[in-house]
């Protein structure tokens, strides 16, 4: 039958970016998207540190509670060796978090919705924590999938265990971020969609009647402001856990 | 030149005219506390039920292919499953359990 359709995946589709030039190299969307993001955090940084006031105005302002914030983050939950993962955890933080906001935007496109770019970043971080712990333990990092005070007889049932529930970890850890901005999105498009519907299918009742969904897409806006933040800082100090796990081994 | 003692009596100066205005210390930083504890009760939250199914589908795929592997389909895979779900319940105790270490 004519007439609107809810396609609530669709906004999901890659397309190609830049033009013909991007077409060739297989530029996309995503890219965009990802590109922005960084761009807007050098930007943000470059204006917010060029005047360094005593008395911060806004912009310094942002930029230093965003700095502090990740800082004792990474300070509180890897101990004092966390100074040194400082640069890795901020930049996964302002990544992911510019990723989120920028994808709420309409026509903008939320590349952390794909499992390919949020299991990529978990991975990384998986592998990343694992070398350091390798790195810092040597081979008795192994001894790390040994639960301590616990009779032999029980060991070879326990370190299997241990082992799928260390080797869980990226997948808890990408699956979190991209199913709950996937979710968020496809909610807000089935609403959209909805309205649609109602006015083609009731007339002016349904005009009337397509204000209960844009009520209800008003309100997703707040509390998908709030996932995008939550999910870009659950992301960041999950990170920091794993690293303090690779440092201290318990 | 004198940027210590300028900086003692702003403190000085700042901490009276907060003591006036009513903007206790003590009081605002309870306050931050209590979004601070708030915001990590929902960030938890949103972890638990990923956690628990994340190992399920790792131990499930190791299972399958380690059964593609022996010729033993499916009994590795069913093997596997309760693994998976003490897998997902140890991380689940882990991150919601006492934190013994800092």
């Amino acid at each position: 039958m004519a007439g609107p359709t809810i396609d609530p995946l669709g906004q999901f589709r890659l397309t190609t970016g830049l033009g013909p030039l991007g077409a060739s190299v297989n530029f996309t969307n995503s890219n965009e998207a990802m590109l922005a993001a960084a761009a807007i955090i050098i930007a943000l940084f470059f204006a917010g540190l060029r005047a360094q006031n005593l008395i911060p105005g806004r912009t310094q302002a942002a930029v230093e509670i965003l700095y502090e914030f990740v800082h004792k983050m990474c300070i509180d939950t890897i101990g004092e060796e966390g100074k040194k993962f400082f640069p890795l955890v901020f930049t996964l933080f302002a990544f992911i978090l510019l990723g989120n906001l920028i994808g709420l935007f309409p026509y903008f496109f939320a590349f952390t919705s794909h499992i390919a770019v949020t299991l990529t970043l978990a991975l990384f971080v998986f592998l990343f924590s694992t070398c350091v712990g390798f790195y810092i333990h040597g081979f008795r990092y192994f001894l790390f999938f040994v639960p301590a005070g616990v009779p032999k007889w029980l060991l070879p049932l326990l370190v299997p265990i241990e082992i799928i529930s260390y080797l869980a970890r990226p997948v808890s850890l990408s699956v979190r971020l991209f199913a709950n901005m996937t979710a968020g999105h496809v909610m807000w498009e089935v609403f959209a969609g909805f309205m649609l519907l109602l006015t083609a299918g009731l007339g002016i009742f349904g005009v009337v009647a397509s204000i209960i969904p844009l009520g209800l897409n008003v309100a997703l806006v707040a509390l998908e402001l709030l996932v995008a933040c939550l999910q870009a800082y659950v992301f960041a100090i999950l990170t920091c856990l794993y690293l303090h796990d690779a440092v201290h081994m318990h | 030149m004198n940027d210590g003692r300028d900086k003692d009596s702003f403190e000085q100066r700042l901490a009276a005219a907060q003591g006036k205005a009513g903007m206790d210390q003590a009081a605002s930083s309870a306050a931050h506390k209590s979004v601070a504890a708030g915001s990590n009760a929902i960030s938890l939250a949103m972890r638990l039920g990923v956690e628990l199914v994340a190992a399920m589908v790792i131990a499930v795929v190791i299972g399958w292919g380690l059964d593609k592997v022996f010729h033993t389909r499916p009994w590795l895979m069913i093997a596997m499953v309760p693994v998976g779900m003490a897998a997902g319940l140890r991380n689940l105790i882990r991150a919601v359990g006492p934190q013994t270490d800092k």
